[in-house]
This record gives structure tokens, C-alpha cells and sequence, in this order.
């Protein structure tokens, strides 16, 4: 654990708001790297959007703000000279609708991160080829790369959607039920695909699913709608080992929730 | 309505719709819609017969012949084709850009509390008469280009490049009546490219966002390619607005109907404004005849843009094709 | 370890400047709004006076110490623009609105998509043509130029302006008030007459008000039928003057005296094309809260 320091991430007191509303009880834990973090919970527990706080892309919704720190290691990612674009290409995020850019191949998908930050086209090329390949979904794409990637199918966009991200070789990996939107064998790919990126990276995912939690994450957090407060928000009601959590849930609402009579 | 009935055709929907005693009801709107398609037909069908004598004396090739003198039946309305189009070209040239910058202004940057005062603004442009553009580009927007604009540009660029040539005395002239036409159809263009830009996806502007792209990256990456078949339906609205614009281009043209001159500086005519201008008071039924040809084309070349640009416009805004269902 | 791109200076410069790219075309848009409407109101303001409202045209006259005499005022163009577009909203509004009944209640089928692309070709349609047929089917039949050739035109523009917004507005009627009332075994035209036109009634005004906005700023197709007039007259069926052919004509003179009544007429005509528009959007948006 300390030799990876560097690569984990510590939120502080994360406090996300929607103007006035604070959509989530303060917010204090670590994503440990190389390491697979889940977070579960009901609709509306907030999880999303504390996820999205990561790699400040919460901000981005007119009228939202972040109050609190999110650390990389030892760097405040809403410290005074950091900048959203910075935090965002280190931190990637797949997101729970396989987005694929529409207009351009899957190539293109794949390098657009890198094109941005105007790599030699020699390095696009390895690069992209390299990153579908960790992606597994080299051999199902090698022969029409100029194609659009719209052809793909649900499961093959997602993992295209993962190679755009490792393809900027980032720190931290977040994704926002990334299943959500697939069939249980795309589902399964993308969870062995999971298992493979945690030897690298430090990897967050936010899930519906009990059920996947359980089988691909180190750690768990679980959130819940706090509704002893006038307007309801999220909370983080307990986290801890992945096996702990769904044996021997020590709050009253995760036993609820995981036994299914919550949620 | 139902989801149901969009795959039904006509007369099954028509059937199930009057069964209970709706038959006049129905028949009643019915009749009305068929009106309003009549309507159009009409419209193509007595141009096309009110220019018969034209059409039988000189075909579609005096569009493309100068010389425009009724009293002779010399009619040439190749200037008149000429001066529509290039102040046209003109307007789009101008409006077309600015109108996509600010429709991606109002629907990407701009601070939510100002988003609806500024649209209601640039749509305040639309609603305004075009006899009132025309009277301020006589009284006001003239004099100004004339000496602002015109004299500086004809005795530097001018002196070389044929376009920008004076004289400038006159004032009136064709690259006015762009600037004006550009300012009423920018309020068109605007409010398509937003409600093109209003489709895009959050996704897709997600997407680049996460790779760490800037705004101006977002909107460049992912924004506009998909947006871009709509935003040219919608340049291509806006010429058809410019092309059957008459009366601003009728007051500050000036009224050259016979020549093609190389400058932008010189009067011109347009279709429109000719029509308007002659019609009214025609010598005879030939006179009449033509100027009712000009019309027909007019009423064509409009009509060919818009289904083209409406094709483009629906394509985009009922939802792309090949999207993941979740 | 969060580090930028080593290009990211250059991109923030471009992302910088196309930002100000925009705000600047933004605010370019609105100077000629500004001028325009300033224009038109200070200079139009100055020439407002009692006897515009009240009197029709008079020549101007030389007197012997070289002042010219008043101009007269608009009335003629007032009470004709008022006949004209009135005329043209009685043929308008029927047609316009039952064409936009048969869009809402029957939505999804060809004729309806055939209905909906004619209206959008009408609303595109150059206003002069729209004048030109007007001119063929009237004027040249009668030999006359007449306020009713002008309604037929203006009639011909609004049509597709009301059958859009009373299609727009009778769908945004709740489908819960028409079931109830079909649930009785109301037959659809009653539930349509009693139960969703009235409840809809806000909405086909904003179409009407909408469509006057429209008619009485047009000009071009007025020049074919109308022709124009320079003495009151309260007969459809002859030539009459109407407010946006006066600011054409005094546009055109070469007396200052007429100039300033086309400023004045231009003012009374913005003002009245521009309140209209604005009391529509304050119906609807009041209706769609």
C-alpha cells in the first residue's frame, strides 16, 4: 500500500453542491491504488456525483460547485493553480452511455486524448493499437479502424470508451456503471477487463449492481439517501473490505439495503 | 400520437379515428390540411401559367442575358439573377458565421441567467419589419458605409482588385444590401443552429471533456461535426430567406437593372426587388409575363433549398441513427 | 502526479480567443438591434404629433418664404392597414386553425407529414410571390388593385404561422382533459370544440397575434395588390394606403418633411409589430408557466 501512495486518492471532507443544495453529506476516504473501489447505493445517494467530483467534471453542470479536497497522492486536484483540463487527462472517466464521438473512426476515438495534446502521429498509431489491446478489443477491430464506431456494438463501444481513456495512460480509472447500458456478456468482459486494469491503475467504480461489486471490488463504499435531514442527500454510510461489507454489514441500512429490502 | 399509430397508414388511423360518429369532424380538418398542401400547388401552378407568353417567347435563356428595357421588350435579367445572388452570398458569408458563433455562444458558455434575455434579443431582430431595415440602411447605415467604409477600402484595396473599385457616390449598391440582408437572416440562422445544438447529446461533449480538452475543443471535436448537417440546413434557410428578400434589398440596392458592374460598391438589382418594383406598373402583358417568370424561378430556387435544407434539419433533429438503446 | 500538457498554454490561448470570438459576434449582433430600434424611436418620436394620428396625406407645399407646409399625417395608412390585415385575418384564421386541429388530432399518418412540409414551404415561400399570385389572380382579373388583393396575400403568410403554433399548442392539452371527456363517450368533435380548443384558446391567440405580427410588417406583396393611396378610404375594394407601403413611399421622397413621416410611421409600425410579438411570447409563456 505506501509504495503506491502517490497513485491513491483521499477525499476530504467532499461537500458537492447543486447551488445552494449540497447534494451530499461531507464525504471523508481513500481509493486505495491497484485496487478495485466500489461504490453501491440506491438512486439518488449521490454516488455519481461524488464520483464526478474526482476529475472535476461536476463542476461542469451550470450551478455546480465542489467544496472540500480531492488529493492525488500528496496534490490537491481543487488546489488554486490546478486546472480542470490537468486533473482530467490524468484521471480518466467511462461513463454509463458508451459515447463513442459520433463523427470519427475508431482510431480516431481511440487518440483523439493524445491528438489533443499533439503527440507525434508515429506515436498515435502505437499508442492506439497498444491501447486496444489492453482494451481486448484489438482482435475485434484491427481490420476496419477507419471505420466508424458507431458499427460497434453496446459492449465493443464501451470497451473502445475504456481504450480512449488508457490510452492517456492516466493515474486513476472512474467509471460510472459502465454496464448499465450492456448485456450480461458484455458485462463480463468489461469485468475481466476491470481485474486486468487494477494491476495498473487505481480504479473506481460506481455500480447498481450488488452483484458485480461483490465480485470484482477490493473495497466497498456504501451510500444511502439520508432523509433525516429537511432536504434529502446522499451519505456514505459505511465502507470497508468488499467480503466484510457483504458478510457482516455493520450499519443497519447495508444490511437492509444488500439483503434486498431496500433500494 | 400513440406509438401505435406511426407504423399504421393512413386509412387504418383514418378508420379508427371516425368510427364514432367523427366522420364530418374529420373530413372538416381534413379538408383544411389538404387546403393548406392546394396552397402551394397554386402558388407553383399560376406562376407557371402567368408567365406562359414569357416562357413561349424566350425560354429560361434571357436569365441569362444583360439589357433590361422594358419600353423596347428588351429583357435581359441576368443582372437581376446576379444581384440577388452575390448579396445573398454575401449575407450567408456574414451571417453564417456569426450566427453559428453565437448559437454556440448561447448554448455552451453563456451564464445560464443571460441565455434567455440575449436569444430573446437576436430574436427581436427577426420580428422587425424589413421596410423598417431598409429605411435605416437609407438613412442611416448609407451614409455611414459610404464614408466609413466604402471611400477608405475603393482607394486602397480598390485600386487593384476590381470588387472593391469605386465610385462609392451613390451609396447604394450590392454589398449594402448584403449587410443588411446579413443582419435580418443571422436571427434565422442562430435560432436553428441552437436548437440543432440543443440535440447534442451531453455524452458526446463529456467524452472530450474527460480527455482533458478545453471548451473550445469540445465544441470543435464533438459539438459541431454532429451537429453539422443541421447547422448547414439552417445556413441553407437563411440564404433562401436572403434570396426572397425584397424589400430592404429594394430600398438600398439601387436600382441598376440593366448592367453587371465588377464592383460590390455599384447598384445592382435582385429578382425580388425588380418584381416589386416593375410589376405594379407594367407596360404590357409581355413586361407583365417576365417579371412573373423571374418570379417562378425565384419561387423554384427557394423552394428547392428549403425541402434540401429542412431534409437536413429533420435528419439531425429526430435523433441519429444508430444510437445504443439502454 | 497531475501534470498539464506540454502544448496546453497554446490550446488555452485558441480556447481563449474563440471564446471572446463568440461573445464578440454576440454583441456585434446587437448593435444594429440597438441602432435600429434607437433610430427608429428618437427620430420617430420627434416627428409624432396630434395631426399625425388624425389626418391623412397633404401635399407638401412651397409657401413663399421657402418653408414647407406640414406633410398631413398617416390615418389613411392607419385605418387601412387596419382594414387589410383584419380582412386577411378572417380568411386566415379558420383555415389556419382547423389545419392546425387536423395536425394535432391526427398526427402520425402521410397526409399529416404532407400538411406540416406544405406549411413549412408556405412559411418559406418569398412574400413577393405570394403578392405575384395575388397580383395574377385579382388585381389582373378585376383590373384593379384592391385592399382584398392584399388581405389574400397576407392571408396566404399567416396560415402557416397559425396552423403551427395551434398544432404546438393543442398538444401541449393535457391528454387526461381529452380522455375524460372521451371516457364519457363524448364524440371527438365535442371533445374537441368543448373541451380542448378552449383550453388551447390562449394558444391559438398567441397564433393569431403572431400572424398580425407578421402580415402588418409586410410590405412587398402590399406593393402588387394594395398599391397604395394617398387619400383615406375605407373600401376593400380599392386601392388603399397601409402603414408599411407609407414608410416605403416617404422613404423614397426627396422631402425631409416626408422623411420625418416615414420615421414616424416606421416608429408606430415597430412599435406595434414589436408589442404584438412580446404580448404573444407573454401568453405562452405564462401558459407553459
Amino acid at each position: 500500500m505506501a509504495k503506491n501512495e502517490a497513485n491513491s486518492i483521499h477525499l476530504q471532507d467532499l461537500k458537492p453542491f447543486y447551488g445552494s443544495f449540497q447534494a451530499v453529506a461531507p464525504v471523508n476516504t481513500t481509493f486505495a491504488s491497484r485496487a478495485i473501489t466500489a461504490m453501491i447505493g440506491p438512486s439518488g445517494c449521490g454516488k455519481s456525483t461524488v464520483i464526478r467530483c474526482i476529475n472535476r467534471l461536476h463542476e461542469n453542470i451550470p450551478g455546480a460547485r465542489v467544496e472540500g479536497k480531492v488529493l492525488l497522492g500528496e496534490q490537491n486536484l481543487y488546489g488554486r493553480e490546478m486546472e480542470p483540463q490537468a486533473v482530467r487527462r490524468r484521471i480518466g472517466m467511462v461513463f454509463q452511455q458508451p459515447n463513442p464521438l459520433r463523427m470519427l473512426s475508431i482510431e480516431q476515438n481511440v487518440a483523439i486524448g493524445l491528438k489533443l495534446e499533439g503527440r507525434p502521429k508515429k506515436e498515435l498509431a502505437e499508442r492506439v493499437e497498444a491501447s486496444l489491446r489492453r482494451a481486448a478489443l484489438w482482435d475485434e477491430v484491427k481490420d476496419k479502424l477507419r471505420e466508424s464506431s458507431l458499427a460497434l456494438s453496446g459492449g465493443q463501444q464501451q470497451r473502445l470508451c475504456i481504450a480512449r481513456t488508457i490510452a492517456l495512460e492516466p493515474e486513476v480509472i472512474l467509471l460510472d456503471e459502465p454496464c448499465a447500458a450492456l448485456d450480461p456478456i458484455s458485462t463480463l468482459k468489461i469485468e475481466d477487463l476491470l481485474l486486468e486494469l487494477k494491476q495498473q491503475y487505481t480504479v473506481v467504480i460506481v455500480t447498481h449492481n450488488m452483484q458485480q461489486a461483490a465480485r470484482i471490488s477490493d473495497r466497498t463504499l456504501v451510500f444511502m439517501v439520508d432523509t433525516s435531514v429537511a432536504r434529502p442527500r446522499g451519505l456514505m454510510v459505511e465502507e470497508g473490505e468488499t467480503l466484510q461489507i457483504f458478510t457482516a454489514p455493520q450499519d443497519l441500512r447495508t444490511q437492509d439495503y444488500i439483503s434486498g429490502r431496500v433500494g | 400520437m400513440s406509438q401505435k399509430e406511426e407504423n399504421s397508414s393512413f386509412y387504418e388511423v383514418w378508420q379508427r379515428r371516425t368510427q364514432h360518429g367523427d366522420l364530418l369532424f374529420g373530413w372538416l380538418t381534413l379538408f383544411f390540411g389538404l387546403v393548406v398542401i392546394t396552397l402551394v400547388f397554386a402558388i407553383g401552378y399560376v406562376v407557371w401559367s402567368g408567365s406562359a407568353e414569357a416562357r413561349d417567347r424566350f425560354g429560361f435563356g434571357f436569365l441569362f442575358q444583360t439589357g433590361w428595357n422594358p419600353v423596347k421588350h428588351n429583357f435581359g435579367a441576368m443582372p437581376a439573377i446576379y444581384g440577388t445572388l452575390v448579396s445573398s452570398l454575401i449575407a450567408v458569408t456574414l451571417a453564417g458565421p456569426l450566427g453559428i458563433l453565437i448559437a454556440v455562444f448561447l448554448s455552451e458558455l453563456c451564464p445560464l441567467h443571460l441565455r434567455n434575455p440575449l436569444s430573446f434579443l437576436i430574436e427581436l431582430l427577426a420580428a422587425i419589419p424589413s421596410v423598417i431595415y431598409g429605411m435605416w440602411g437609407v438613412f442611416v447605415f448609407i451614409p455611414f458605409f459610404k464614408s466609413g467604409i466604402a471611400k477608405p477600402l475603393a482607394s486602397t484595396v480598390g485600386q487593384w482588385l476590381p470588387l472593391f473599385a469605386g465610385p462609392v457616390a451613390a451609396g447604394r449598391g450590392v454589398m449594402v444590401a448584403g449587410i443588411i440582408l446579413a443582419i435580418m437572416i443571422l436571427p434565422t440562422i442562430a435560432a436553428i443552429a441552437r436548437e440543432i445544438l440543443a440535440v447534442v447529446p451531453n455524452h458526446q461533449r463529456e467524452a472530450l471533456l474527460a480527455v482533458g480538452a478545453t471548451r473550445w475543443e469540445m465544441i470543435w471535436y464533438g459539438v459541431l461535426p454532429y451537429s453539422r448537417a443541421g447547422i448547414v440546413g439552417g445556413i441553407m434557410l437563411g440564404l433562401g430567406r436572403a434570396l426572397g428578400e425584397t424589400m430592404a434589398a429594394l430600398m438600398v440596392i439601387g436600382s441598376a437593372k440593366s448592367t453587371i458592374e465588377n464592383s460590390l460598391f455599384a447598384p445592382g438589382i435582385t429578382a425580388a426587388a425588380l418584381i416589386a418594383s416593375e410589376l405594379p406598373n407594367a407596360n404590357d402583358s409581355l413586361h407583365e409575363s417576365t417579371l412573373i417568370l423571374i418570379a417562378l424561378v425565384l419561387f423554384g430556387i427557394t423552394l428547392i433549398l428549403n425541402i434540401l435544407a429542412r431534409l437536413l434539419v429533420w435528419q439531425v433533429s429526430r435523433g441519429p441513427v444508430g444510437t445504443i438503446r439502454a | 502526479m497531475i501534470t498539464q500538457a506540454s502544448n496546453y498554454k497554446q490550446r488555452k490561448i485558441v480556447d481563449q480567443f474563440m471564446r471572446g470570438l463568440m461573445v464578440g459576434a454576440t454583441i456585434l449582433a446587437l448593435i444594429p438591434l440597438f441602432l435600429i430600434l434607437g433610430y427608429v424611436i428618437f427620430r420617430g418620436a420627434s416627428s409624432l404629433s396630434l395631426a399625425f394620428f388624425t389626418e391623412a396625406y397633404k401635399a407638401p407645399q412651397m409657401s413663399l418664404t421657402g418653408d414647407v407646409q406640414s406633410a398631413g399625417g398617416v390615418l389613411h395608412g392607419i385605418v387601412g392597414s387596419i382594414l387589410i390585415v383584419g380582412a386577411s385575418l378572417l380568411f386566415a384564421l379558420p383555415i389556419g386553425i382547423l389545419a392546425g386541429v387536423f395536425l394535432a388530432e391526427y398526427p402520425a399518418n402521410s397526409v399529416a407529414t404532407t400538411v406540416r412540409f406544405a406549411t413549412d414551404v408556405l412559411s418559406a415561400a418569398p412574400s413577393i410571390v405570394v403578392g405575384v399570385v395575388a397580383y395574377i389572380l385579382i388585381v389582373q382579373r378585376t383590373k384593379q388593385f384592391s385592399g382584398l388583393a392584399g388581405s389574400v396575400a397576407l392571408a396566404v403568410l399567416m396560415i402557416p404561422v397559425i396552423t403551427r403554433t395551434t398544432e404546438e399548442i393543442l398538444k401541449l392539452v393535457p391528454h387526461t382533459v381529452r380522455e375524460a371527456a372521451i371516457a364519457l363517450g363524448t364524440p371527438k368533435w365535442k371533445t374537441t370544440f368543448t373541451v380542448v380548443l378552449p383550453a388551447a384558446t390562449s394558444g391559438i391567440v398567441t397564433g393569431a397575434l403572431l400572424a398580425f405580427a407578421r402580415a402588418t410588417g409586410e410590405t412587398a406583396p402590399l406593393l402588387l395588390t394594395v398599391l397604395g393611396n394617398n387619400n383615406l378610404g375605407y373600401s376593400l375594394l380599392e386601392p388603399l394606403a397601409a402603414l408599411p407601403l407609407l414608410t416605403y413611399k416617404y422613404t423614397e421622397m426627396p422631402f425631409p418633411e416626408l422623411n420625418d413621416l416615414a420615421w414616424g410611421t416606421a416608429l408606430v409600425l415597430t412599435g406595434l409589430v414589436l408589442s404584438v410579438n412580446l404580448l404573444a411570447r407573454w401568453a405562452t409563456r405564462s401558459r407553459l408557466k
